[in-house]
């Protein structure tokens, strides 16, 4: 648009991973919004430069996989390096080894990145399935992605959550019927993701997409 | 700690004279009137906290589709909270467009009771999570439906309608919304053509009784007068969230005000 110069703003720069699935359009306008440059890529190459990948992500855990697979080395070769790799909603279930959506939907074991070991589980609570709507955050470890927002509200919308192996890789949790982590992050803190959605949930979203435009930035 | 309820304002948008997309409201679905910018109206319900927002292209032409895809980008730009696009949908390449055009959701009436593979075609596709199956209901007292309900005094049964209410089915409701359910819909948005525009609460039988036949979330809406119609339907007839038009588009109260109404009664919301 004239007369808006993003570009001055920007204090760091961001690719988003194009592996065909999900609306790109609202983690762009999230990111740009939050101070980021954003490149929409589906080109691994293109990581390098960049000070932090996010991977988008709705749909099933199967799909998403077969469609990442290209991508598998190149993540694991960025998250290796110690950059920031940010996965959202079904980006960061894909951070973890395996899903139990893919056993359930009768398609045996589909391996996930697994640069945070744990698996997928279904909620297993007597409660409406998908878990819909906005419910609260519980901080539970420093992290630079969450700093202040403990208490306030996210958009979540899900089946299935991340459990990790390690109790510690849980930075905050939420609420339906019974816990479960809200978001994840590995040992070394530059790999982590939300299972809700940063880019719809508001205020609270796009302050957790400014924690991490300024992460990237610092890195 | 807990889910809360969530507060939707929905805007039906038509090409105004000139061909511009704009904001209309009716009542019954009829006698539509001009209210605003689409683009305005998203803008400040995100800021007003708003938990998601609704966009139904009311225009059902070609020449409206196109504007209206333009529509939907401008306000998915402003909306940093869920979008659902609704009116018109009836193939998998006009969800894949939708949702390629900014919106989280698509909601789908008239091409799902047509279709009914739709559902499972989108589900499969792009997930369940953005499949909305929105019904039009209609009261009927005669003896051609298959689940009743008392209500006041009388027993109905409640029909599908097709055209905003103009063209009728012969589906029950009921029926519909565990078909719809078991091929893939992610959440089920109950209109009533009895309760539309006339502001004197929701169809709380009809909510309470799709409320009961499925396990998906529930968006309640046609009827809303206040906060207290919202308090109804959320507490009798287990809604999980609640829609409104025009007590919002015309200022009678703000989402603010609806919240902290059902706060003070313990109905949990994000303020």
């Amino acid at each position: 648009m004239p007369g808006e110069t993003i570009a001055e703003e920007t204090i760091a720069d961001v690719v988003v991973v194009d592996y065909g699935l999900g609306n790109l359009r609202s983690v762009t306008r999230g990111l740009e919004r939050a101070g980021a440059g954003v490149e929409i890529t589906d080109d691994p190459d293109d990581f390098a430069a960049a000070d932090g990948v996010v991977l988008p992500g709705v749909g099933a855990f199967r799909e998403g996989m077969e469609n990442a697979g290209p991508y598998r080395e190149a993540l694991a070769n960025y998250a290796a390096a110690g950059r920031p790799l940010f996965g959202i909603c079904l980006g960061m279930q894909m951070l973890l080894g395996s899903s139990e959506e893919a056993k359930h939907a009768g398609e045996g074991d589909v391996e996930g990145l697994n640069l945070i070991p744990g698996t997928n589980v279904r909620f297993d609570v007597d409660r409406k399935i998908p878990h819909m709507g906005w419910n609260e955050l519980a901080v539970t470890r420093d992290h630079p992605v969450v700093a202040g927002v403990d208490g306030e509200y996210a958009y979540f919308v899900h089946s299935y959550y991340a459990l990790p192996d390690d109790d510690d890789a849980v930075v905050a949790e939420s609420d339906y019927g019974a816990s479960f982590p809200a978001v994840i992050a590995n040992e070394r803190g530059n790999v982590f993701g939300t299972q809700f959605h940063p880019e719809k949930s508001g205020e609270t979203g796009l302050r957790i997409l400014r924690n991490f435009v300024d992460y990237c930035a610092d890195g | 700690m807990a889910l809360t309820k969530r507060i939707i304002p929905c805007i039906d948008v038509d090409l105004d004279e000139d061909g511009n997309a704009a904001v209309y409201t009716g009542v019954h679905f009829e006698d539509l009137q001009y209210t605003g910018d689409p683009v305005e109206m998203a803008k400040a319900y995100n800021d007003a906290g708003a938990d998601e927002f609704v966009f139904l292209d009311i225009t059902a032409s070609a020449e409206g589709r196109e504007t209206m895809l333009d529509t939907v980008s401008a306000v998915a730009d402003e909306c940093f909270i869920p979008l659902t696009v609704g009116g018109g949908i009836r193939t998998k390449a006009d969800i894949k467009e939708t949702l390629r055009a900014g919106a989280d959701k698509v909601s789908i009436t008239t091409g799902a009771l047509e279709r009914p593979e739709l559902i499972n075609e989108g589900a499969a596709a792009f997930g369940s999570q953005c499949i909305v199956i929105s019904v039009d209901a209609r009261r009927r007292y005669d003896e051609e439906g298959e689940h009743y309900v008392e209500v006041d005094g009388e027993s109905c049964w409640f029909e599908c309608t097709k055209k905003g209410g103009r063209e009728g089915t012969g589906i029950d409701v009921i029926e519909w919304a565990r078909e719809a359910e078991s091929r893939g819909a992610g959440e089920l948005f109950v209109n009533s053509i009895d309760a539309d525009g006339t502001k004197d609460g929701y169809d709380v039988p009809l909510t309470s009784a799709v409320c009961d036949a499925v396990s998906t979330p529930v968006i309640a809406s046609s009827g809303c007068g206040g906060p207290e119609d919202m308090y109804e339907v959320f507490t009798d007839a287990g809604a999980d969230a609640a829609l409104a038009a025009s007590i919002f588009h015309f200022g009678e109260y703000t989402i603010r005000e609806i919240k902290e109404y059902l706060d003070e009664r313990d109905v949990p919301v994000r303020l």
